[in-house]
């Protein structure tokens, strides 16, 4: 629901034009990134302190992720034949640009350390991209909140601060809860999916609060049940990934597995919360009209800065 | 890279973005649009020529069947909005408001008046507002800097124009647009949007909704005398007892560094559609990359962490 506001509107239409992006195509491309992400630089890790079974579910994860991901990318392209000029230009300015020379690195990457876990061929070389893939990880887990806030959709572009912090921690407690799945090799897996479960949590209740009037898009509607049964899953989650570690036998496995797909699930319905939240505040006029009219209302009186001297926060 | 990410090109006053963008000395000069919504008679004759000329297909209010030429009970506007097949569009807004006895000349008649009413206090007349709507064509123009292809691109004219051939329909100008006015076209899957008909430019003439226009509320020119003529312009309604008389995106400090496509409005921007303090929104992208290459940094950290922290 929207806030109760005092605005005027063009026959309320919305000032904005919505997203063409569809779902599940770029929810799922959030999701894919970041969990793709964090399992490479859970496999080069692995790696290097020798847990192969943990190394190998975090090269397949990478490489499943990344080729999915490209696939949603594809996919959602209104011409999709002419995917490959994403890679004609590299614009800093664009996100969309930059993820897109973020991605196909670390997606040949992963493909050639997946390979080589495959098939036991060239392992050293298989090391070394695993290594690359990881380095590379953690920038494809937070590119695509710059994606989503470098638009002019009040939802995601106030959120712009806490966005990166909610996606890395999200991605960290679904990258992490897959690692739950490698058994005796998982401890540093369930640590990294308890502090993602964290840092996702608290960036959340952060945004929430600074959002300013936005935020009534992420706690109410669609967007708000989905947010709100994503944190239910994501603590049942968390508690389930601690309890796995600490029972043995089959039912502490049982526990891991149950807390792995409760955090991707939480993951997955995070992403969709945040991109719906911001398609409600794009379609609704209000979201564009009433903060822009306090933010002129504030320069009039003197109490905000003008436009010019403002450095980096004048929208609020 | 610096240069990039300068204030100059994301979102300070910029005098020449032809010249930033790297055109070289002697370019054309920066050209516009002036609206001046005060003297538009609702004609539409700038929709039906952008249209002609641009050779633009149907598009009806009906959004999710543009075939359907819909009525949408909006006044006279059946258009809607602009869109991918809309680049001029004419809004209608009919509001009461107190009768203004300035307005209308006293030819002497005995006048007849409803009893009761007494005075012309609390009278009322409709006004009608109209007011023709195009890309503004920014000066810090934020699909052109989020288009991942470059098919985005600012012309050595000072606009803002997509190369068709080389859009692949990712859609990421258009909810970067703070306007609303670039959008996907259905069963093509590219973006399109005002081209301030480029292709009339380089021959010399103008473009066709300037040269469709009866009354000259649609302006083109050089931006710099398009600017003169409008802050006249709203001085000579001013002192004509207008005092609701404004200008809308003239001005080179505000949030997009200025419009290439201005308008002089009789109300709140709101009003007509348009959002009344839109800021470009790269201006924060310096900042949002810091804060995505600190929650990186934080992912990496704490990942470390994990693999040493510990030995299950």
């Amino acid at each position: 629901m929207v806030p109760e506001a005092e605005f005027t509107s063009y026959y309320g239409r919305p000032i904005l034009k919505s997203p063409t992006w569809k779902v599940p195509d770029v929810p799922a491309y959030l999701y894919l990134g970041g969990v793709a992400g964090v399992s490479a630089s859970i496999a080069a890790l692995s790696d290097a302190t020798g847990r192969p079974a943990l190394r190998r579910i975090g090269r397949f994860a990478a490489l499943g992720g990344a080729g999915l991901s490209v696939v949603a990318l594809i996919h959602d392209l209104g011409r999709p034949t002419r995917f490959l000029n994403m890679l004609r230009v590299l614009k800093p300015t664009s996100p969309l640009s930059v993820g897109s020379w973020i991605l196909a690195p670390f997606g040949t990457l992963a493909g050639a350390a997946a390979a080589s876990e495959l098939t036991g061929i060239a392992p050293a070389l298989g090391s070394v991209a695993g290594a690359g893939a990881g380095v590379l990880g953690p920038a494809l887990t937070t590119y695509t909140a710059v994606l989503l806030a470098d638009t002019a959709v009040p939802g995601w572009h106030e959120a712009y601060r806490e966005l990166p912090f909610v996606f890395a921690g999200s991605a960290m407690a679904s990258g992490g809860g897959l690692g739950l799945l490698a058994g005796r090799d998982a401890g540093p897996a369930r640590r990294v999916a308890v502090a993602g479960v964290a840092l996702e949590l608290g960036a959340l209740a952060v945004l929430e609060r600074r959002v300013g009037f936005a935020a009534s898009a992420y706690t109410s509607g669609r967007a708000g049940s989905v947010l709100k049964a994503a944190r239910a899953a994501t603590l049942a989650g968390a508690a389930s990934a601690v309890a796995g570690g600490r029972v043995r036998g089959r039912g502490g496995r049982v526990l891991s597995v149950v807390a792995g797909l409760l955090l991707n699930a939480a993951a997955a319905a995070t992403r969709y919360g945040v991109f719906e939240a911001g398609m409600v505040t794009a379609r609704d006029p209000a979201y564009t009209v009433v903060p822009q009219r306090e933010r002129l209302e504030q320069r009039r009186q003197g109490t905000q800065p003008s436009l010019r001297t403002n450095g980096d926060s004048s929208s609020r | 890279m610096a240069n990039l990410f300068s204030a100059d090109s994301l979102w300070a006053p910029l005098q020449d973005p032809s010249a930033n963008a790297g055109y070289p000395d002697g370019h054309p000069p920066r050209v516009g649009f002036f609206t001046d919504t005060s003297v538009c008679i609702g004609c539409k004759a700038c929709e039906v020529a952008c249209k002609e000329w641009n050779a633009l297909p149907a598009d009806g209010a009906h959004h999710d069947e543009p075939d359907l030429l819909d009525l949408t009970g909006m006044s006279y506007d059946n258009t809607g909005a602009l869109g991918a097949s809309t680049y001029r569009h004419v809004a209608f807004i009919e509001q009461t408001v107190p009768a203004r006895r300035s307005a209308t000349v006293d030819l002497g008649m005995p006048a007849p008046a409803l009893p009761g009413t007494g005075s012309d206090g609390d009278a009322t007349e409709v006004r009608w507002l109209m007011a023709s709507d195009v890309c503004k064509h920014c000066t810090h123009a934020a699909c052109l800097d989020v288009c991942p292809t470059g098919a985005l691109i600012r012309t050595e004219h000072g606009t803002v124009l997509v190369q068709d051939d080389v859009c692949n329909g990712c859609g990421y100008c258009i909810p970067a647009c703070p306007y609303g006015v670039i959008d996907q076209r259905k069963g093509d899957g590219g973006a399109f949007k005002c081209t301030m008909c480029q292709d009339r430019l380089g021959a010399g003439l103008m473009p066709a909704c300037a040269t469709a226009c009866p009354t000259e509320s649609i302006q083109f020119g050089p931006l710099d005398e398009l600017r003169e003529r409008a802050a006249a312009r709203v001085e000579e309604l001013h002192g004509r007892g207008v005092p609701e008389a404004r200008l809308y995106g003239h001005d080179p400090d505000d949030g997009v560094g200025g419009d290439g496509a201005f308008f002089l409005l009789l109300d709140e921007p709101e009003v007509y559609g348009l959002p009344p303090d839109p800021v470009v929104t790269t201006r924060d992208l310096p900042s949002m990359w810091r804060h995505a290459a600190a929650a990186a940094l934080t992912v990496a950290a704490t990942v470390a962490a994990a693999f040493l922290g510990g030995k299950r």
